[in-house]
């Protein structure tokens, strides 16, 4: 048999190194190998849409082009947006989506279950080596699982679904290794708040980012999808992590089936547009500024700025990982008199188990509201917003002018530890005195 | 005042539109807020960058060219942004640079953007003229030539057939 290994031998040359990126868009390209920078078109091995970009957008355009989905079990619709519905057109929105789920015959259809991106791999739908596309701009979030996976939106989405392809520039890969370990009470989040101002917004300029080094290999899975998911703010087009034993566990629990994923990893020596080398020990709790997360800075940077709102919510910080957090921070705590905290777990299923573990109670003890299983506030596209000059400390991802709510409110990002710890103090503050290991 | 770098004959000469200039960091958010984001396009369209520039929705006219900095409709997906801005009739987007999905938003929705560095050159209200099909164009106001990069083949291809859809109900339409 004539492996690629002779042809290699005969050359005289072994096979060019080559990324996860480029590994993944090649198999989907139907060819050997890509170049970056190279156009192609790519076979789409799943498409995922939530209720506000998905059914009722595409809906018109594939009956313009009289056309169904290419193949319903290739989709996945998973209501976050706007749910629960709150008025004639909310309503309206769910009445669409659902009919139209049933009319293609799609059978991953969620709802309200909980945040698309969160939904997604916790039903085992996605598996290393697969190209998605995401009808939601955090659809990076799929990277943390070696998958690329990235945000449209619907007219591009209309025309995955209609043809089951769609093109690629190859990107380029942006290597982030961070090497050392965290120190407690700073997590993922305090991460990517740093890589967002040392890079800028779009510092990634739409090229995939891959996320390496022995402090990512620790983490935990939930806590590598909000590397993946942030990878938006830096305005790359997909973020990845290299499937390993973390990852198989994690395949295993959400009952997908485990492929060999060997093949899925960055050769050494492979093209790298960047390579930052980051070290996690001497990484601080970090909070953004207003109206960027490229303003992140440490938290001991910031005066005891008053905070009205406290958020945990989004696919960003609202996984059980991150309730996890606050709950270590608010046990026995309660907030302060003038801070109202609000808490969206970003899955039913993760709500469920931090309510079996008593992360929630810990929540609720110390006076958080409960909100849906949803987008919430950090969409600012349902009931709950931001009002007039309220100022915010949020677990999201993006703090953009007016994104939440009012114009004239503005919003600082931060980890759930330094959201739970701030809503206690009633200002911005550092979280890690309110941790045992830093009280002895 | 005629711009030297339309080649094509007269009769479909390129069409001047005022610039408008936005700056830096325009986001989706700003571009179609998700207060409104529930509803049909055209109440997008009347919000459109009201927290940055009320006046904008109003005022914009048919042909009319943004003229913007770094990171235009970084953000979301929501191609409400792009669609806003076409429904609006914005003629063209020149940008520094833009959100990814932005840009490929507007190409797919045939509303040209390009990647464009000469922002020097223009002053809000100017007369621009630019040909997506090459990025050459011309600020008529002020008799300064204008260069945009120029689009890959195949999505100048698209764009002439007026966005995604309208190719592919063509490709559609040639396999049967």
């Amino acid at each position: 048999m004539n492996s690629p290994m002779t042809n290699c031998i005969a050359t005289g040359s072994g096979p060019r190194p080559t990324t996860l990126t480029q590994k993944i868009i090649a198999r989907a390209a139907g060819r050997h190998s890509v170049s970056p920078g190279e156009i192609v078109m790519v076979k789409v091995d799943l498409a995922m849409m939530h209720d506000s970009g998905g059914p009722r957008r595409v809906k018109p355009l594939l009956e313009r082009l009289n056309t169904r989905v290419w193949d319903p079990d290739r989709v996945v619709v998973i209501t976050d947006h706007y749910v629960p519905a709150y008025d004639t057109e909310t309503q309206q929105i769910q009445t669409l989506t659902h009919k139209w789920v049933k009319e293609q015959g799609i059978n991953a259809f969620y709802d309200q279950q909980g945040i698309c991106h969160v939904v997604l791999p916790e039903r085992g739908h996605l598996h290393p080596g697969m190209l998605v596309v995401g009808g939601d701009s955090h659809s990076p979030t799929g990277g943390a699982f070696g998958a690329y996976m990235f945000g449209i939106g619907a007219t591009e989405m209309a025309g995955v679904l209609a043809t089951g392809e769609t093109w690629l520039q190859v990107p380029e890969t942006l290597l982030i290794e961070w090497q050392g370990a965290l120190t407690p009470g700073v997590s993922a989040k305090d991460m990517m708040l740093y890589v967002c101002a040392k890079l800028g917004m779009n510092g990634a300029a739409y090229q995939a980012v891959q996320y390496a080094g022995e402090a990512v290999r620790a983490l935990s899975m939930q806590e590598r999808m909000t590397l993946a998911n942030m990878t938006a703010e830096l305005g790359g087009q997909a973020g990845l992590i290299e499937p390993a034993a973390t990852t198989a566990a994690w395949l295993k629990s959400a009952g997908a089936d485990i492929d060999d994923f060997s093949a899925w990893h960055t050769d050494p020596g492979a093209p790298l547009m960047g390579h930052h080398r980051l070290n996690a020990n001497d990484l601080t709790p970090q909070v953004a500024a207003p109206h960027s997360p490229a303003n992140a800075a440490p938290v001991g940077d910031y005066g005891p700025e008053s905070i009205d709102v406290a958020y945990i919510g989004a696919c960003t910080g609202a996984k059980l990982a991150d309730l996890r957090m606050a709950a270590r921070i608010l046990k026995g705590q309660r907030i302060a008199s003038n801070t109202q905290l609000l808490i969206a777990p970003a899955s039913v299923q993760d709500q469920q188990q931090a309510a079996a573990e008593g992360t929630l109670g810990a929540l609720l003890e110390a006076e958080a509201r409960l909100l849906s299983n949803s987008c919430g506030i950090c969409a600012g596209y349902g009931a709950d917003r931001l009002p007039e000059d309220a100022v915010c400390i949020s677990s999201t991802a993006r703090n953009f002018r007016g994104r939440m709510g009012a114009a004239s409110s503005r919003v600082f990002l931060a980890s759930p530890y330094t959201v739970a710890a701030s809503a206690i103090a009633g200002h911005i503050t550092d979280p890690r005195p309110y941790l045992p290991e830093y009280r002895d | 005042m005629t711009n030297p770098n339309d080649s094509r004959p007269p009769g479909v000469r390129l069409r001047a539109g005022r610039a408008w200039l936005l700056g830096d960091d325009i986001d989706t958010d700003l571009l179609a807020p998700g207060k409104w984001m529930k509803h049909p396009i055209e109440i997008v369209a009347a919000h459109c960058l009201e927290d940055v520039f009320p006046e904008f929705a109003k005022q914009v006219r048919p042909g009319d060219i943004v003229v913007a900095g770094e990171r235009f409709g970084i953000g979301s997906s929501r191609e409400q942004a792009a669609e806003a801005l076409r429904f609006l009739g914005v003629q063209a987007v020149l940008a520094a640079s833009y959100g990814g999905i932005f840009f490929r938003n507007a190409l797919n929705l045939g509303l040209p953007a390009l990647t464009f560095n000469q922002q020097a050159d223009i002053q809000d209200g100017d007369l621009i003229t630019i040909d997506p099909a090459t990025g050459a164009g011309f600020n008529e106001s002020r008799g300064i030539t204008l260069q945009a990069d120029p689009l890959p083949d195949f999505l100048i291809d698209m764009l002439k057939d007026g966005g995604l859809i309208p190719h592919l109900e063509q490709r559609f339409a040639n396999q049967h």
